[in-house]
């Protein structure tokens, strides 16, 4: 059965990564729904977190594939673990001086940030997971969405277990 | 030192043992040739790149070296493409160096500009573009080191003409950093236990081997210890052939679509399969729902993304042929064989049955020449010891079913990319580096005009290959299909306009030779063995309509062949 995986990819951050990576998927028929990619804390490393479906089997190769790429350090499949997922949201409101009080509303239960306002706009800053967004969006489409952006999702486990850096970091504090 | 770069890639390849390099001057590389004309690294120049990249290709099956091609950019590059993807399907461990334009004017569409590494990505196995001579002797020595370790394949570096000129301190290091790569090649104890614990009260077991057993060095021995200790057939996928000696009491066949009856059927029936060193291709399994449906799957494969891709495994052993071969061996005393000894020694005399019931056959004829006929006389005047290269079709299949193999890397075929035009190419490399065996490409009157030029290169440096021509005047599979699934509507397979191939093969300056009479065939093969100093072309005349049999068609599991 086809299911959402939320796929973590630490890579080297060497010339051409992303290419090779999101090569692998289009060129093997998997889907991306989103890609995120930055630096980690360590400038030469960097995490990828890519959204994909699939059944068990094409989860299965997606993850053995990915690992054969030889800039790829290390992989995850986040939705087996317990873990944190953010997206980040950007949309822009038709918004009249009638209505802003309204709309603060909304944006303070969603614990959102107003970033711009003009007479006749409003810029909204939400965070949350892909629902939260979903149910933030629907409800100010009546007043008419001029422009939204979103992020690709984010993602982290949560607990200290998930990596092998705890050790080291450990050791360090010890030594000191 | 102070090193120019080209002087870099000579010396790095030198250090890591190259003794032979394909390769093709152009812009990009003058500066290269330049340095080149002053070492002593053996130069093959090939007449086409593609033929260069097969060459390199053939040396490296044949040898189990690193083959090395290059070529300069734009054109020269794109030309690799086929034999890079020829290679990155079989597993074969090939560098390809590639030239490009001056640093500064990438991306501006310049003079024989390509993005080689952008239009290769899919087909290596990693690739590099080196922007920097400080980066350039650290990627060389990763380069070869990716190519040759774990799953061996094809590794490109594109090198700027300018990186090439550059000079720079040199220190050879041999230094290797690669924290993403660290591939898996002992195989865990806890699995090849349960794999014999398995096969312990197995009654119908089989061994499938693919490619990866015969380029893993000492396999095929420790193979050979094993199947006879447990008493288990031997078969393989078409890219196996050779990494089991056929002539074994053990050996059954090979499986998939023109494979024998026998094998076909033992997968079908086993109860435990024992897969070695092979992907379950679609030309292997057939219909995958109805494949091997009565049995448990073990898998031993160096590359774990091939167990489980497309055939669920159950026992699945990461590692290197050789190693958990003789992991296997080690442990074989733990295990009690004599608990199905009855049903298995049962089994075994089913299997030969199968075999001697409808072995691959044909239908001798005394007044035209059978193509099967051509490959079974090859085969006899060989002795069996000659290595075998092949082009694509009709002819390559007979090649695989016809010729008895004794040895690993005696079979060159492009089983996983079916590139036409391989066979002649990849014989002259392989040739080049075993000069002490008799080299054959078996080709189709189709195949062989896809890379000819080559003979020139075998001309000009006395490599003697023989090339056999099975000319039935048409692309013979394709037709083969067409005949069989599409009425008979021969479109465009028919060869009837075609070059002379023995004059063209005077004109090359080889030795040409024309069989038309059955008579002929073995005095035409065995006058081509006393020819030791030129290329040898013979053209066989053979029945135009011949098909290959048994076939299973596109679509249907493997026990639903069409036998004749």
């Amino acid at each position: 059965m086809e299911k959402r995986h939320i796929i973590s990819i630490l890579v080297e951050n060497k010339f051409g990564v992303l290419a090779r990576v999101a090569g692998l998927f289009s060129g093997r028929g998997y889907n991306i729904e989103s890609l995120t990619v930055n630096s980690t804390d360590k400038h030469d490393v960097s995490m990828m977190t890519i959204v994909t479906y699939g059944d068990d089997r094409i989860i299965e190769q997606i993850i053995k594939q990915l690992r054969k790429l030889i800039n790829v350090l290390k992989v995850r499949d986040l939705t087996s673990y317990n873990h944190i997922e953010r997206e980040l949201v950007l949309v822009k409101v038709y918004v009249t001086q009638k209505y802003r009080s309204d709309i603060y509303n909304m944006v303070n239960t969603f614990r959102g940030n107003v970033v711009d306002i003009t007479p006749e706009s409003m810029v909204i800053e939400i965070t949350g997971d892909n629902d939260k967004l979903q149910a933030f969006i629907e409800l100010v489409r009546p007043y008419g969405i001029i422009e939204l952006i979103r992020s690709g999702c984010l993602a982290i486990g949560r607990g200290s277990k998930a990596t092998s850096e705890m050790e080291k970091l450990k050791q360090s504090h010890n030594n000191k | 030192m102070i090193c120019s770069g080209g002087e870099i890639v000579i010396d790095c390849l030198k250090r890591n043992g190259v003794d032979v390099i394909f390769s093709y001057p152009g812009g990009s590389l003058t500066g290269f040739y330049d340095t080149l004309f002053d070492s002593d690294l053996k130069h093959i120049l090939p007449r086409h790149e593609q033929g260069g990249a097969h060459a390199a290709d053939g040396y490296a099956r044949a040898t189990g070296k690193i083959g090395v091609c290059m070529a300069t950019s734009g054109p020269g590059a794109t030309n690799l493409v086929t034999g890079i993807g020829t290679a990155y399907m079989d597993s074969v461990p090939m560098l390809v160096i590639t030239g490009q334009v001056v640093s500064n004017l990438i991306g501006g569409d310049a003079f024989q500009e390509a993005d080689i590494v952008g239009i290769t990505r899919p087909i290596v196995k990693h690739s590099y573009l080196v922007t920097d001579v400080k980066d350039l002797a650290d990627t060389m020595n990763e380069a070869i080191h990716i190519a040759t370790t774990g799953r061996p394949g094809p590794v490109l570096v594109d090198i700027p003409k300018d990186v090439f000129a550059a000079k720079v301190k040199y220190e050879p290091n041999g230094r290797i950093h690669l924290a993403g790569y660290q591939p898996n090649t002992e195989g865990h104890p806890m699995q090849v236990k349960k794999l014999l614990k398995t096969l312990e009260t197995a009654k119908k077991p089989v061994i499938f081997i693919g490619g990866g057993v015969k380029v893993s060095k000492g396999a095929t021995e420790e193979l050979i210890k094993f199947a006879h200790a447990v008493n288990v057939p031997v078969v393989s996928s078409f890219m196996g052939l050779s990494g089991y000696p056929a002539t074994d009491s053990q050996w059954i066949g090979w499986l998939g679509m023109h494979g024998n009856y026998a094998s076909n059927m033992a997968v079908t029936e086993s109860d435990f399969i024992i897969a070695i060193g092979t992907r379950f291709t679609d030309r292997s399994t057939g219909r995958l729902d109805r494949f091997a449906k009565n049995a448990r799957i073990a898998h031993i494969d160096i590359d774990p993304s091939s167990i489980s891709k497309t055939v669920d495994i159950e026992i699945p052993v990461v590692g290197d042929s050789y190693n958990v071969l003789q992991m296997i061996n080690k442990y074989l005393d733990d295990y009690k064989w004599d608990k199905c000894r009855q049903e298995r020694d049962e089994w075994f005399e089913t299997v030969k049955g199968w075999d001697k019931e409808k072995p691959f056959s044909y239908k001798f004829s005394d007044k035209i020449i059978k193509p099967q006929y051509v490959i079974e006389t090859l085969y006899k005047v060989t002795g069996g010891d000659a290595i075998i290269a092949t082009d694509v079709g009709q002819h390559q299949m007979w090649t695989g079913q016809f010729y008895k193999y004794k040895f690993p890397r005696q079979f060159l075929s492009s089983g996983g990319m079916g590139t036409m035009g391989y066979g002649l190419p990849a014989a002259m490399g392989a040739k080049i580096g075993r000069p002490d065996k008799e080299v054959f490409c078996v080709s189709g009157d189709g195949g062989i005009l896809m890379n000819m030029q080559e003979l020139t290169t075998c001309v000009q440096y006395r490599v003697g290959v023989k090339t056999v021509i099975i000319n039935n005047k048409f692309l013979g599979m394709v037709r083969q299909w067409q005949q069989l699934f599409f009425n008979k509507k021969y479109s465009d397979t028919c060869l009837e306009v075609q070059p002379d191939f023995v004059k063209l093969a005077e004109a090359y300056g080889c030795i040409g030779m024309r069989a038309e009479k059955v008579a002929d065939v073995e005095a035409v093969l065995r006058e081509s063995l006393k020819i030791k100093d030129r290329p040898v072309l013979m053209d066989f005349v053979c029945d135009r309509e011949e098909n290959v049999y048994p076939m299973v068609p596109a679509g249907a599991s493997i026990d639903e062949m069409i036998i004749r």
